[in-house]
């Protein structure tokens, strides 16, 4: 794979906290244009990536690059400006209380452009448009379900059109119909934006409907790593008994 | 050793926590500097932190005035100088209890809901989700907060002043038949102009010391919503043991030099 096909990267990074071990020597391409999904277990530090590469936090070691800018030891001026070409929709959405739908969702724009108060709202109409949730402007997160908050959340991750979205477990705790409309989301608005996405799910029939790269987390490090029909198919025994769900294997119940 | 250990715990602890305000107060200086500031939401806080706060704050001082001038007056009149009460009222409440107690109460009930509204928003993302969006959580929430206090303390200050003389005033025309005239003519006496705006300034101060621990105790909650209680109760406790230390530094620096 070529340098200019990678459009995030992280290189031999480790994270720790004090003596505990989150990442160890974790290496990761990201793709260009490619909805990249990471599995594993819980706890096993895939929110911990979206987080660097979000430049939420700095690795103990190694380097963090987006769009080819390393994110480590960048002052915190330069990665607001980095920032702007990446989102992270949070599993909880993330929403602030105290503002509408609509406010949260045009907050980015309000705070970062000088665009007149009629064209931001139409950006957030459109955006709030292509999550189907144009009804809900004037609501305020708490009036909400879980399923619309994450699709807000959506919205506000892409209303300023970013290059990379991050999805920190976009389906976690939703019924079947509704896991199905975030997964559809997702690849629309992968298509609406063109641009690159990584996603951090459980929900193996949403990442094999969805995803063009899947990395397997195990133990802070990437085990298993391709295009989603050879992590299918693969004979590695950890991918297979995370794929089967079995309690027999070497991954320890 | 342990106990070696223990202090020097404790040493590093309150050195990141000294280091984490000092950061905090610079940051905010920026965003001041730099005019980065949010009018509306300034606006709203001072509203609710200041209007919210104003009948505990009439109340209590109104019960403290009544309470200096029932036992002044039972003294001084006792004495024979049952003219005094009006300035014991005055001086002690303008130069001393006036800000003071203000400040602990606005501690007890603004102070702790800065922490929560923080520490909440930071167990649920949205701390980090402003920081995702480029957005500085200390423009967007504590400076406003900030603001809001230094216009509304030392205004509550004010009523909080006034309250508390008109209450010692009534007690001690009430209980020891101490005229009005004869009340305001002593407290003129005693305290001047520049006693008042040293008072004000001391409320200045203790909201700038109520708005920065409760802020930081709020951005650095851990745990949940045991973290957010944690974090609550420390913004309470520490603001008000500084506040009260505060208090006599101040006073002997603006009143004791002289």
């Amino acid at each position: 794979m070529d340098a200019s096909s990678i459009y995030a990267r992280l290189d031999d990074v480790t994270l720790s906290f004090g003596e505990h071990v989150i990442l160890k020597n974790c290496s990761l391409d990201i793709v260009r244009g490619a909805i990249t999904c990471i599995v594993g277990l819980s706890g096993a530090g895939k929110s911990t990536i979206l987080r660097l590469l979000d430049g939420l936090i700095e690795p103990s070691s190694g380097h963090v690059y987006v769009d080819g800018h390393d994110l480590c030891h960048t002052p915190e001026r330069k990665l607001v400006e980095l920032r702007q070409k990446t989102s992270l929709a949070f599993q909880f959405a993330a929403l602030l209380d105290s503002l509408t739908i609509g406010e949260n969702v045009g907050l980015p724009l309000r705070e970062h452009t000088a665009l007149p108060d009629e064209k931001i709202r139409h950006i957030v109409d459109d955006a709030l448009e292509s999550v189907g949730l144009r009804h809900v402007y004037d609501s305020l997160p708490n009036e909400l379900s879980g399923g619309m908050l994450k699709r807000a959340g959506f919205a506000r991750a892409i209303v300023t059109r970013p290059e990379l979205v991050l999805y920190d477990e976009p389906t976690t705790g939703l019924d079947p119909i509704v896991t199905n409309l975030i997964t559809d989301t997702i690849l629309r608005l992968r298509q609406k934006l063109d641009g690159t996405a990584v996603v951090i799910s459980h929900d193996l029939h949403s990442i094999f409907r969805m995803a063009d790269y899947v990395a397997m987390l195990f133990e802070g490090a990437i085990i298993a790593y391709g295009p989603r029909e050879e992590i299918r198919t693969s004979t590695n025994p950890f991918v297979q008994q995370f794929l089967t769900g079995s309690e027999v294997g070497p991954i320890p119940v | 050793m342990r106990v070696l250990e223990r202090f020097g715990a404790g040493t590093i602890a309150f050195l990141e926590y000294l280091g984490g305000i000092v950061s905090l107060i610079g940051e905010s200086i920026r965003s001041l500097v730099h005019a980065q500031i949010r009018y509306a939401e300034t606006f709203t806080q001072s509203y609710e932190l200041g209007l919210g706060s104003l009948l505990i704050v009439l109340l209590t001082s109104l019960f403290t005035g009544m309470v200096i001038s029932l036992e002044s007056a039972q003294q001084a009149v006792q004495f024979g100088i049952g003219s005094l009460v009006g300035g014991a009222v005055t001086y002690t409440s303008v130069r001393e209890l006036g800000p003071m107690l203000t400040a602990v109460v606005v501690a007890g009930r603004v102070g702790s809901a800065i922490a929560a509204e923080i520490g909440s928003m930071v167990v649920t993302e949205q701390i980090d989700a402003l920081r995702s969006m480029g957005l500085s959580p200390v423009r967007f929430l504590v400076v406003p907060r900030l603001l809001a206090l230094a216009i509304m303390l030392p205004l509550l200050t004010i009523f909080a002043d006034i309250i508390s003389i008109v209450g010692g005033m009534w007690i001690a025309q009430a209980y020891a038949h101490i005229n009005p005239e004869t009340f305001i003519s002593s407290a003129r006496q005693a305290v001047g102009f520049e006693d008042v705006v040293k008072g004000l300034v001391k409320a200045l101060v203790f909201a700038c010391i109520i708005a920065f621990v409760g802020c930081y105790q709020g951005l650095s909650t851990r745990g949940g919503a045991a973290g957010v209680g944690r974090a609550t109760t420390s913004a309470v406790v520490i603001s008000i043991i500084l506040i009260f230390g505060t208090n006599f530094i101040m006073s002997y620096l603006l009143f004791g030099t002289h």
